[in-house]
């Protein structure tokens, strides 16, 4: 790995960046060819923090394998265990009961926003503003007391289960998250005011990492990467999973296609995921949590495939099943794995300088990338 | 358009292919040999437009691999897997990185946890596994490493 840092032939550098770096976010290693300051080839090098998940899936039951996956996209924990969830009641053709799918949505819809605004410190912090790290996770802090007051975690949640989720509601939970609406409406103008309208911030985000509707699409990018260049590509409007259909909210879509597009399509989507949880909070509907479901659960012999919307796009659980207890094969297609695939096109004949700003964007989560 | 339409449409171009319908896509089976071909066809037809492969893998059957590829069309909103079986001892298959470019990535997964060789890949090596992993094929249902258990 070491051998590669020098020069090319043609006289161009070579430099790593990672896999310790702090604007990596985990440990992602790329190897960087320069030309002066011109960004010539980005090549990521993965597999530091690969567990092989597919494969210790194969090994597990359909209730068991759902947890591994909330060590996939740690920052979306619930949505990850939601799509698998939601793939073996597919098979099973479990009815899912009217009060577990409120409380499904809620909770993803506070994990996104519990994930965006950790990109958004992370970001400006990238960029070299640090204050901005603590704001966001004062917000998230919240939404983390939230999570562990009913789930008994504040990252790796485990709380879907095939059937609804695994226990109910603690008692608190309506009035801390309506605090923590409270708490964020106030806030909320704190970030245009700090970071948004910042001179500096839009000078360095704005063209830069540019990627137009056709190449996202090509590059497989879902989510607020892809809804930045205007491809519609939201799973919730587009395929909609339990009471989305029924939900009043707006695909939050920009045209710009650079980093300062993909920056405001997440400053804005927390705002309609605070927009979902206000109509839902008031009506969580009495009733079971939990459908009846056997003890050990088979699958028919066939294939399923759920898609859901994680906070980095479009996350797809593919389930080949045998009959048996444990699926035969497993794969998730991660957002962050396609959205990664497009860095060499996003940020090729920049400057090495703008790297960070268009790579931060992508938010990138490695052990979902890794799997 | 309609699995019914879309049947129709695949079978003037592609008759020698075989369509199952019951899952949650209409699935297509088809020769390795016709893919690229084929894909260009369900990329580039006005009609089609399949523009976004959303997933590709591979799964081991033991006697045989199968390749899935899940495709998209973003401007019809129409869905549809394509299967081609490929040997298992010398599991071969041309790229389609030139044609959607996240299989780039994908398909160098696939080689190194399947060994399946896509021909014409731009640049096939490792890409998430260490140096020292080349041929190992971690994924296939016999593999079996004692120091890198990877079942519970």
């Amino acid at each position: 790995m070491f051998e590669e840092v020098g020069t090319t032939t043609e006289g161009d550098l070579i430099i790593n960046v990672g896999p310790q770096h702090p604007a990596t976010h985990g440990v992602l290693h790329l190897v960087i060819t320069l030309n002066g300051e011109t960004i010539k080839n980005v090549e990521p090098h993965l597999g530091y923090i690969h567990r092989s998940i597919e494969k210790m899936c194969e090994s597990l039951t359909y209730r068991q394998f759902i947890y591994v996956t909330s060590r996939m996209d740690y920052l979306s924990a619930h949505i990850n265990n939601h799509a698998c969830a939601m793939c073996v009641e597919k098979g099973m053709q479990i009815e899912v009961p009217a009060r577990a799918q409120v409380i499904r949505v809620l909770m993803d819809e506070l994990t996104r926003i519990a994930s965006h605004e950790l990109w958004w410190g992370a970001m400006a912090m990238d960029l070299g503003a640090f204050t901005p790290f603590f704001h966001a996770f004062r917000e998230r802090e919240s939404i983390n007391d939230i999570m562990e007051e009913t789930c008994g975690a504040r990252l790796t949640m485990n709380y879907m289960v095939p059937g609804g989720v695994m226990h109910d509601l603690h008692p608190n939970f309506q009035k801390r998250v309506k605090d923590f609406i409270q708490l964020y409406k106030s806030k909320i103008h704190e970030y245009d005011e700090m970071v948004t309208g910042n001179i500096i911030f839009q000078n360095r985000m704005k063209a830069v990492g540019y990627i137009s509707p056709e190449d996202a699409i090509s590059y497989g990018c879902t989510g607020p990467v892809a809804r930045g260049s205007g491809v519609s590509c939201d799973t919730r409007k587009h395929y909609p999973y339990e009471i989305y259909d029924k939900l009043e909210f707006d695909e939050v879509l920009e045209t710009g296609g650079d980093s300062f597009a993909r920056y405001m399509v997440r400053l804005r989507e927390m705002q309609q995921s605070i927009r979902i949880i206000e109509q839902l909070i008031d009506n969580i509907p009495e009733g079971d949590f939990q459908a009846k479901t056997k003890a050990v659960l088979k699958l028919p012999k066939g294939e399923f495939y759920t898609k859901a919307e994680t906070a980095r796009g479009e996350l797809g659980v593919y389930i080949v099943s045998e009959g048996g207890t444990t699926p035969y094969r497993i794969k998730f297609r991660s957002p962050g794995f396609s959205n990664l695939s497009a860095l060499n096109h996003l940020v090729k004949g920049g400057k090495i300088g703008d790297l960070i700003a268009a790579m931060g964007t992508l938010d990138l989560v490695i052990p979902d990338i890794d799997r | 358009m309609t699995n019914e339409e879309l049947k129709t449409s695949i079978g003037i171009r592609l008759p020698s292919a075989v369509m199952e319908d019951g899952s949650d896509f209409l699935t297509i089976n088809i020769e390795a040999t016709d893919w690229v071909s084929f894909a260009q066809h369900l990329r580039n037809d006005a009609s089609l437009q399949f523009n976004f492969l959303f997933c590709l893998t591979c799964v081991d059957w033991k006697t045989h691999l199968t390749m899935v590829y899940h495709l998209r069309s973003t401007i019809h909103r129409h869905e549809l897997v394509v299967k081609a079986k490929v040997d298992r001892i010398n599991p071969e298959i041309e790229t389609v990185s030139h044609i959607w470019r996240t299989a780039e990535f994908h398909e160098r997964e696939v080689y190194e946890m399947f060994g399946v060789k896509f021909l014409n890949h731009p640049d096939l090596r490792l890409l998430i596994l260490p140096d020292g992993w080349e041929g190992k094929k971690p994924m296939l249902k016999d593999f079996e490493d004692p120091i890198n258990m990877i079942r519970l």
